[in-house]
């Protein structure tokens, strides 16, 4: 039975060796080691040995019988890994072909650039406030201090909707309205649209947006005004932004100030964007006038502030290199697409 | 305010690179606008003498000259015909260049060599208009072979400052000298107003009555007699014209010069024009008329304040002169008039009649009335400089209520506290010393304001002067270390951002458009008589009719947009914006308006109605608001069959649909576009931005699929709340997926086929349950909307 076992197994290797598929493979499996295959019905004989050959031949088969399962169960993994190659190759696609995408919209240049500035600011502990762009004349001129024959009332400079109303033409009579509602701590921002007499131009145009900063707390000083406004330059436009305060003058403000940041398209070195000089104009701000703060029911000797106000066309403009001021309003899709 | 830096340098002993120079200014506060270098490129342009002219022996209009330029006699050829033999004159020699950047070279003119150019003075850069045609004839002699630049002032830098409105004593050389002063540490030189001529008195030729003393509160007259009216020497007219003002005569350059020294207009008449030796300030007439200085006629009225003699208005207060009594050549003599008249009323006339003057800009700020004598004395000085006449002793000066200095306190305390620096008290006192104010006391200062600073009324006001001398820069930059405040965005502004993010993701793009629009457009949109829109509001002065009143819808807005696009052949698009409307309770407005925030929403180009309502849709998932409905409605903007409201819990929330063909012709779009206007004030009060999670189904879903014939005016949504309705909650979906008309379908009904998803939330549902509800629908089904089951 020995010579038998020893047939048996070196028959199956050789013809598991042959093997090219797995259905071969199986009747291989069969042949040998299924219920009437050859190695089973030769042990169903071994009742017929003596007692000495019993085990010697039984370990033998068993052995046979492991060598002959392993033997099949390695061909089989391997003729489904050759499988899986040959799937494989046969999948190949060309991945340079266009990705399928959903058309997605997008956010106007403007808005896209508020965000960001209101994530500046929110980040700073400020808060979102809105306003009326239908203003009365009191909190557009009168309240911020600006004396009744101020240049900026003339019929030429503002559009009115009656004597006492008007088109907000800064969204500065928010600090206003912010401190007669709050009691200081207050830090807010008022973004919106504003409105003055000009002709559309690839500069200037009627209807424009502003974004308003107010800080009114007990001690707050210029050094705030500053470092605030440093940290929002620097977010806004890069970490190497420098800035400068310049001495200005605005009714509503005392001192203020002209904020100007190094031009990011230079970097300070001067180009077309910053006309050569390095810096380009982004703010105007200042500590509130004690008036303002007065008409607002807030002490002046107790509490000070801070204002601050920024044209959001333009810093959109700086931004993405725009020239025109007109594309922002014609909202041309193949303009709207790019941002 | 145009300075030239060498006229600056009779007042302060400026050595500072120009650079420098403006940066400081800059900081200090008198923002520079643009620096202008004159005659830059100006290079080898020297002084010569004609010696000797002939003309051109093969050219008509050529003329041969010998000119001596220092050691070296050129011949040069010139077109020319204005000169003449010993004319001192500009010659650009071989290799020179002139300020376009033109070089010159030796050449041959009709066979002649010509070995260099005399110049004209706008080859030189100089204002043409300011001088007779041909070549510039120097005004004297020169040594031969100078350096035209130095002759001429071309080597000159003009810096040009912005002014701010509240410091008009900074629209003068003098203000522009003492900033400068403050500035660098300078010392101040003020010039001089001595004056030697007091012969007679000039209450013999003159007397000055003010009427309108409201209006003018200082009114000085000096009088200059044997006046000789001629030119003003050339480097008066030299300042002048970099400053940017016209040389006309002596005495006129003397008013001009001393307006632009001081800041203080004036102004002078001829005194032989004036009847009744009488100077009256009053309102004019109404309908009084006066030709100005320009020779045009203008017509005022009573709140206009004139200058006049006994008979009639001689000059506009504060604006302009009269043509009347204007200086001429025979002029013999002349009264100088310097005042101060009220701001407002200069500003008011000065629009009114549309003349805006370097005097009127002057007066509307607010002049400093004690610069009054300064300034009468420092032109009758310049009057015996120039040797134009002879000045009368004495002067008229009707000054009721002299100005006086401010006083005022500032706490030295203070200035740490608003600034967040210290300064120490010497360096404040200093500060303020340099520009003028006089400083007492320790601690609490006492300062002595100059007359010509009414900008400097409280504390803030000098601890910004301290500020702006220390230097903004030298204040450290602080985050605030004072009380913490939460920031952030309140719900509304959440819910804004959320409907972009909404709208981004399904591939709209956001528009923003003009808020005013024109009257036409509810014409151009359908809109009746009556309807509410109409009640627009308007503003008094726009810019154009198109323009002039505030929108109360934005579908105009969206079908121009579209409009434009389409029309520049993009073929689709998806548009929103989310911007206000302003709708008035009454009109004309009383309070403010009511500014609501709109979505609104605009697509075309193979679209249809089922793309935007489902864009919709999905924003309302977003917006977790689940009892919305859209049921058909009318809106005449809209197309009358596809028009549908969106009702949220059952208020009415916005149009929807495609627009009406009329309205597309209208703006000139040839296809479809379908719109939905929101009101987005009431979405945000619909929104739940409270997301609570629903536990996921235990229990399997069993799917149910029917087809019912219905008669064509049953909609989809009456059929789906029957099923929902009856369903109950076993109803987890209804979806319509198919709607046939066609073979088997009588004429006037279609076949609708749903898909119905069952489940229950407590057992695995058996089909007996299922039935029995299942058969309840079509039951309803069949009796309320008559629909019958295919099978
Ligand atoms: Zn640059």
């Amino acid at each position: 039975m020995k010579d038998i076992l020893e047939k048996i197994k070196n028959e199956s290797i050789i013809e598991i060796d042959k093997v090219e598929s797995i259905q071969q493979l199986e009747e291989i499996r069969v042949k040998y080691l299924g219920k009437k295959g050859q190695l089973t019905q030769l042990l169903r004989g071994m009742g017929q040995l003596t007692p000495e050959e019993r085990p010697v031949v039984g370990q033998l088969a068993n052995e046979v019988r492991d060598l002959i399962t392993e033997k099949i169960e390695q061909t089989a993994y391997c003729l489904k890994r050759k499988d899986l190659e040959k799937r494989l190759r046969s999948e190949f696609i060309d991945v340079t072909m266009p990705g399928r995408k959903k058309k997605l919209g997008n956010r106007h240049p403007l808005t896209k650039v508020l965000n960001e500035i209101e994530d500046i600011f929110i980040g700073m502990g400020f808060s979102i406030v809105e306003g009326p762009e239908i203003e009365k004349t009191y909190y557009n001129f009168d309240a911020l201090n600006h004396s009744k024959y101020h240049p900026a009332r003339d019929m030429q400079d503002t559009f009115y909707i009656t004597e006492d109303l008007l088109l907000r033409t800064q969204t500065s009579p928010n600090q206003v309205r912010t401190m007669e509602r709050q009691k200081p701590p207050i830090r807010v921002i008022v973004p919106g649209k504003v409105y003055r007499s000009d002709e559309i131009d690839a500069t200037h145009s009627p209807m424009f947006h502003q974004i308003e900063g107010l800080v009114v707390d007990k001690g707050i000083t210029m050094a705030n005004l500053k470092g605030t406004l440093d940290v929002f330059a620097k977010k806004l436009f890069g970490e190497q932004t420098r800035t400068k305060f310049r001495p200005h003058h605005f009714p509503f403000t005392e001192p203020s100030a002209e904020m100007d940041c190094t031009c990011s398209a230079c970097g300070g070195e001067g180009c077309r964007i910053c006309k050569n000089t390095g810096w380009i104009e982004i703010l105007g701000a200042g500590m509130v006038h004690p008036n303002v703060l007065a008409n607002c029911g807030i002490d002046p000797e107790e509490y000070s502030g801070f204002a601050f106000g920024m044209g959001l066309d333009r810093i959109a403009l700086l931004k993405y290199d725009i020239s025109d001021l007109r594309l922002m309003f014609e909202n041309d899709k193949r303009f709207l697409e790019q941002f | 305010m145009l300075v030239p830096i060498k006229w600056l340098k009779d007042y302060v002993d400026l050595d500072i690179d120009i650079k420098d120079y403006v940066d400081g200014m800059t900081m200090s506060g008198t923002k520079v606008e643009s620096v202008e270098e004159v005659g830059q490129n100006i290079d080898k342009v020297v002084v010569g003498k004609i010696i000797e002219i002939t003309p051109h022996p093969n050219a008509d209009s050529l003329l041969v000259t010998k000119v001596d330029v220092g050691g070296e006699i050129l011949q040069i050829i010139t077109g020319a015909n204005n000169i003449k033999v010993n004319n001192y004159v500009p010659v650009a020699l071989h290799g020179s260049t002139l300020p376009d950047g033109t070089k010159i070279k030796k050449g041959k003119l009709r066979g002649l060599e010509s070995n260099g150019m005399l110049c004209s003075p706008e080859e030189l850069g100089l204002n043409a208009e300011s001088f007779p045609d041909g070549i510039y004839i120097l005004d004297k002699e020169y040594p031969l072979g100078t350096d035209i630049k130095k002759v001429l002032g071309l080597d000159d830098k003009i810096v040009e400052f912005e002014i701010t409105n509240n410091r008009p004593d900074c629209l003068s050389m003098l203000g522009i000298a003492r900033e400068t002063a403050a500035t660098f540490g300078l010392k101040m030189n003020y010039p001089s107003i001595e004056v030697s001529g007091k012969d007679g008195d000039v209450s013999d030729y003159i007397s000055v009555d003010v009427q309108a003393t409201d209006l003018c509160p200082r009114f000085a007259v000096r009088v200059i007699k044997n006046v000789e009216v001629k030119s003003s020497p050339a480097w008066m007219q030299d300042r002048l014209l970099k400053a940017g003002v016209r040389p006309i005569n002596n005495i006129v350059d003397i008013t001009n010069y001393v307006m632009l020294e001081t800041g203080q207009p004036m102004h002078a008449y001829d005194l032989n024009m004036l009847e009744g030796n009488k100077i009256v300030v009053r309102r004019a007439k109404d309908n009084e008329k006066i030709v100005t200085l320009d020779e045009i006629e203008r017509i005022l009225d009573n709140k206009t304040l004139v200058i006049a003699d006994e008979n009639k208005a001689i000059g506009i207060a504060g604006i302009m002169g009269g043509y009347n009594s204007e200086i001429k050549e025979d002029t013999k003599t002349i009264a100088f008039e310097a005042a101060i008249f009220d701001s407002v009323n200069v500003r008011l006339s000065s629009k009114k009649l549309g003349i805006r003057t370097e005097a009127s800009s002057r007066f509307e700020k607010g002049l400093d009335a004690a610069m009054v004598q300064f300034a009468i004395d420092r032109a009758c000085h310049l009057v015996e400089e120039l040797g134009a006449g002879e000045v009368v002793g004495g002067m008229i000066d009707i000054y009721p209520t002299r100005k006086e200095r401010r006083i005022m306190n500032l706490r030295t305390e203070r200035v740490k506290w608003l600034l967040g620096v210290d300064i120490p008290v010497d360096k404040m006192k200093k500060i303020l010393e340099s520009l003028e104010f006089k400083v007492s006391g320790v601690g609490i200062l006492e300062v002595s304001v100059p007359t010509f600073r009414d900008d400097v009324t409280i504390e803030a006001d000098l601890i910004e002067e301290i500020a702006r001398i220390y230097g903004y820069d030298n204040i450290p930059s602080k985050l605030m270390d004072t009380t913490f405040t939460q920031g952030g965005r309140n719900e509304k502004q959440r819910i804004r951002e959320i409907v972009r993010d909404n709208m981004t993701a399904q591939g709209l793009f956001e528009t923003c458009t003009y808020t005013f629009v024109s009257p036409s457009v509810f014409n151009q949109i359908n809109c009746k008589a009556e309807n509410p829109l109409r009640k627009a509001i308007k503003i008094i002065n726009p810019l154009g009719e198109d323009q002039s009143i505030m929108r109360t819808t934005i579908i105009p807005n969206m079908l121009e947009v579209i409009s434009r696009n389409y029309n520049r052949k993009i073929t689709e698009g998806m548009f929103y914006e989310l911007s206000k409307v302003y709708l008035a309770e009454e009109l004309p407005l009383k309070d403010l308006a009511h500014e609501r925030d709109t979505l609104i929403i605009g697509i075309y180009g193979d679209k249809d109605f089922f793309d935007l309502k489902g864009i919709i849709e999905n924003l309302m998932d977003d917006l977790n608001i689940t009892n919305y409905r859209v049921l058909p409605s009318n809106n005449e903007s809209f197309h009358p069959g596809r028009t549908a409201e969106l009702l949220i819990n059952n208020k009415r929330i916005g149009y929807l649909g495609e627009i009406h063909p009329d309205v597309l012709d209208n703006y000139d779009i040839p296809t479809r576009v379908y719109i939905a206007e929101l009101d987005f004030e009431e979405i945000v009060l619909q929104t739940n931005l409270n997301i609570k999670y629903k536990p996921l189904p235990k229990y399997p879903s069993i799917q149910r699929d029917i087809a019912v014939v219905v008669s064509e005016e049953i909609t989809a949504g009456q059929i789906e709340e029957i099923i929902r309705n009856k369903g109950g909650k076993l109803v987890e979906e209804v979806n319509l997926f198919d709607i046939y008309r066609g073979s088997q379908i009588e004429e006037g009904y279609k076949s609708m086929a749903y898909s119905i998803i069952y489940r229950s939330e407590e057992k695995t549902l058996t089909e007996e349950d299922i039935t029995k509800v299942h058969n309840k629908i079509l039951n309803s089904l069949a009796s309320q909307v008559g629909a019958i089951l295919r099978s």
